[in-house]
């Protein structure tokens, strides 16, 4: 459960508030320059190269971001349905 | 049945954020299922202070323009199995919280929780006005200050007249919250005390938050008070408080000086 009070109880809590907010602001500002909407963008253009192939409930899509210091990351989940229409072009 | 709860305050600064997210943290840790929605539009700190905002992804106003559905927006808890988190949206106008489009997100979100705590942003226009449009209950954040208590005076006046409760001549339950809190100065007669504020505002006590570090190291490290120190004065404050939203009766402690002991006893009990 809580990582930090077992770690870092001991430690000062202002140096994790500090890391925090740089990782935090660093992507909102580059987000408030232009491409705001990028996760949006990738998210709706990979769904509609998938929607070509096997048609999938919008519902069944979780998209999971993690935003870190050196790299993010983007996880889609799709839930591909049983009955697998074998039968597009 | 869903409770929906509002958490405002009119002033800015007294703990609206904080307190949804100890509130919210400590409702679900009992094993109650949780949501707490950041109505902040282009100002959001709840995903901070709750340690997810990088894990933002959707937010309210992308469900209330159909850009996304609820359970692509809701975000886990990591901690807390039963807690979730609807982000406001950074870049969008505050204009786009609709009527119809929260209350059709709360109608949803009715179904899928036992309550849904609404962290209203400060001030008195709309997206306070829709945080606390259709709350069954408020909790009135006020510090024991002139300026707060005023302000939450006119909150109160707002609650009884504007919400959809209001409007259908039903009353909102309201509960006072007071954060920030300082022992020493309330009994050197530099802050207005517990007695003074619930004369003037004359609503029932919910709890009392001491003026502590332990919040604010709570906010620095994502982490709502009740999980990172659940020992702390805070915290155990903040979980009786949440007692008494359940409905148990205990008696309001006011804090002293002495961290841990309560000397004084309030003969009120809360809600």
């Amino acid at each position: 459960m809580s990582f930090f009070s077992n770690f870092f109880a001991k430690k000062n809590s202002a140096p994790v508030a500090k890391d925090r907010l740089q990782i935090l602001l660093a992507h909102e500002r580059s987000s408030m320059a232009g491409n705001s909407d990028l996760l949006q963008k990738l998210q709706k253009e990979i769904m509609e190269v998938i929607q070509k192939h096997i048609s999938i409930d919008q519902e069944k899509i979780q998209v999971k971001v993690d935003r870190g210091n050196d790299f993010s990351t983007l996880e889609i989940d799709i839930e591909v349905p049983q009955t697998n229409q074998a039968d597009e072009k | 049945m869903a409770k929906v709860i509002v958490v405002t305050s009119g002033k800015g600064g007294v703990g609206k954020t904080t307190s949804t997210a100890a509130i919210g943290a400590a409702l679900a840790q009992t094993g109650q299922r949780v949501v707490v929605i950041d109505f902040d539009v282009g100002l959001r700190n709840l995903d901070l202070v709750m340690g997810a905002e990088r894990r933002v992804v959707f937010d309210f106003v992308n469900v209330i323009q159909g850009e996304a559905s609820l359970s692509q927006a809701l975000i886990k808890d990591k901690r807390v199995e039963t807690l979730y988190i609807l982000a406001a949206s950074q870049t969008r106008d505050k204009d786009a919280l609709t009527e119809a489009g929260v209350g059709k997100i709360i109608t949803e979100l009715k179904e899928k929780f036992d309550w849904i705590i609404c962290d209203s942003p400060a001030g008195i226009e709309r997206g306070a006005k829709m945080a606390m449009h259709f709350a069954d209950e408020a909790i009135i954040i006020t510090n024991p200050e002139v300026s707060s208590v005023r302000d939450s005076d006119r909150i109160i006046g707002i609650l009884d007249s504007t919400t959809e409760k209001a409007l259908k001549g039903e009353k909102i339950v309201k509960h006072l919250l007071i954060t920030r809190y300082a022992a020493n100065r309330a009994n050197r007669g530099d802050m207005l005390n517990t007695d003074d504020i619930l004369d003037i505002l004359s609503i029932p006590l919910i709890g009392i938050i001491p003026e502590s570090e332990d919040v604010l190291k709570a906010s620095n490290l994502g982490s709502p008070i009740t999980l990172s120190s659940p020992n702390s004065a805070a915290a155990r404050a903040y979980t009786e408080a949440v007692k008494r939203l359940q409905g148990e009766k205990i008696e309001v402690t006011i804090p002293t000086d002495k961290k841990g002991f309560f000397d004084w006893l309030l003969g009120r009990s809360g809600s």
